[in-house]
This record gives C-alpha cells, sequence and structure tokens, in this order.
C-alpha cells in the first residue's frame, strides 16, 4: 500500500523541483511583465512602493543640504560703506532703488523725514514681488497678494508674508545717505 | 511553489497597506521640507537638524516597509 504513496510523492517532489527551476530561469523581464493579472498588480504596486521610498531618500537629501547651509553658512559677509543717495536728491515721502552690495537683489531707499531714511529689500518675503511706499500709512505694501510691512521696522503687518523685509542700514553723512550693512531677515 | 505565508489573495491589501503609509510618510517629508526651507530663508537655523533627522526616521521607516514587502516574495 506504501508503494504507490511514495511513487505519488517523488512525482510531487519531481513536479515541484521542476517548477522552482522553471521559477529560477524565468527572465526577470517575464517576471515584472507577467500574464496573470493580480500578480501583474502586485509587481507594479511593488515598483511603486520603491519608487516612493527613493523620493523619500531624495528628501533626506534634500534636508541634509539645508543642514549644511545652516551650519556652514553662519559667516557674514563684511559689508563695504557705499554712497546710494544725495539727500537732495529724495523729497521727503520719496523713494528710489538702488543695489547694496553691487549685483543685489533690488533694494528700496524711502525718505521719512529731514534726516531719517529707512532702506530694505525690495522683494516681498512672500513671492518676491516688488514692495512700494506707502509713506502716508506708514507701510509698505506688496500689491500682487496685498501684503503690507511697517515702514520703520520692515515687520509683516497683514497679508501673506510672515517674514520681515531685510533691512539695510543706513547713514545719513552729510548731503550722503551711505549703506553700511544689510539685516536678513532674522534679525 | 510560493514560500510566502500569505496567499496572493492575502498580500494584496498588506502591499497596498504598506503603499498608503509609505505615501503618507513621504507627504510628511515634504511638509518637513517645505517648513525648514521657509524657517531657514526666514534666518532660523536651529531647525534644520531636528527636520533632518525627522526625515531620516520617516525614510528608515519607508525602507522597513520596503523590506518587508520583499520578505512577503
Amino acid at each position: 500500500m506504501k508503494e504507490p504513496e511514495n511513487r505519488g510523492a517523488d512525482v510531487a517532489g519531481e513536479a515541484l523541483s521542476a517548477s522552482q527551476q522553471a521559477a529560477a530561469e524565468t527572465p526577470r523581464w517575464r517576471r515584472d511583465f507577467p500574464i496573470d493579472w493580480a500578480e501583474d498588480d502586485y509587481v507594479s504596486r511593488r515598483d511603486l512602493v520603491k519608487f516612493v521610498v527613493l523620493t523619500s531618500g531624495a528628501f533626506v537629501v534634500g534636508q541634509a543640504w539645508i543642514a549644511c547651509k545652516s551650519l556652514l553658512g553662519g559667516t557674514k559677509a563684511a559689508f563695504v560703506p557705499q554712497s546710494i543717495a544725495q539727500v537732495e536728491e529724495l523729497p521727503i515721502g520719496g523713494a528710489k532703488t538702488f543695489n547694496y552690495p553691487q549685483g543685489s537683489t533690488p533694494r528700496l531707499l524711502v525718505r521719512t523725514g529731514p534726516t531719517s531714511f529707512v532702506a530694505y529689500d525690495q522683494q516681498c518675503t512672500h513671492l518676491q514681488c516688488p514692495v512700494v511706499p506707502a509713506v502716508k500709512e506708514g507701510k509698505l505694501h506688496c500689491p500682487c497678494h496685498n501684503g503690507w510691512f511697517d515702514l520703520q521696522t520692515g515687520a509683516p503687518l497683514a497679508g501673506p508674508p510672515r517674514r520681515r523685509l531685510p533691512r539695510v542700514l543706513v547713514e545719513v553723512e552729510g548731503d550722503t545717505v551711505v549703506a553700511t550693512g544689510v539685516e536678513d531677515s532674522a534679525t | 511553489m510560493n514560500k510566502s505565508r500569505f496567499a496572493r489573495s492575502q498580500r494584496m491589501p498588506i502591499v497596498n497597506g504598506i503603499f498608503v503609509f509609505a505615501i503618507v510618510l513621504v507627504v510628511l517629508q515634504l511638509w518637513l521640507l517645505t517648513a525648514t526651507m521657509n524657517a531657514y530663508l526666514g534666518g532660523d537655523r536651529g531647525t534644520a537638524i531636528p527636520a533632518l533627522i525627522a526625515s531620516a526616521v520617516c525614510l528608515a521607516l519607508n525602507v522597513g516597509l520596503l523590506r518587508y514587502l520583499y520578505r512577503l516574495d
């Protein structure tokens, strides 16, 4: 009685090893593009998860880049004083644009009083639209998304901007307005 | 012969679950990256390292999920 069972087990074992061998010999492209629909779904999702993990790695690389910039980019450049305007050039409430240091993004100089001037980066901290002075209201206005900044401090007052405008330090030396440095948004 | 302890019909929900988890983690990483970039441009240097650690943890979880996915085969 046992003999046929053993023979059956042998046949099953041979069939098993044959199927394993066939699976091992199946080329990768055949495994990636199977005929069976359910198996195809399985492979597609597995590859998609692989791609998602790759994206996840890319995000970590981006975070590492920001961290490196934060750790290594702490040194501030020394600014050389630069004449940017004559006092008589601007009426009270008047404004002009300038670049400081040379090659920088446009800056905005505003005369707020007989001897008082303020200067900021002209780019809105929301989406880089140029801000315009509204001296009577004591504000700077970004017309793109109706953002408002305080003229005296550059702090955001209303609208989408959340960071203050980078301030350019200015001094009046005789009849000349001189830029002496730039404070970034955090200071 | 499939050596997996799960049948193919059982594996599909597991794979879908892993996929959803991975997507949620990547969306979290995207939010972290944008928030960190915003803080960095605003001059806040203190958030970069904690955000990097959090993002790396998300990546480790994702790699773990992928490894589990391969072990299903």
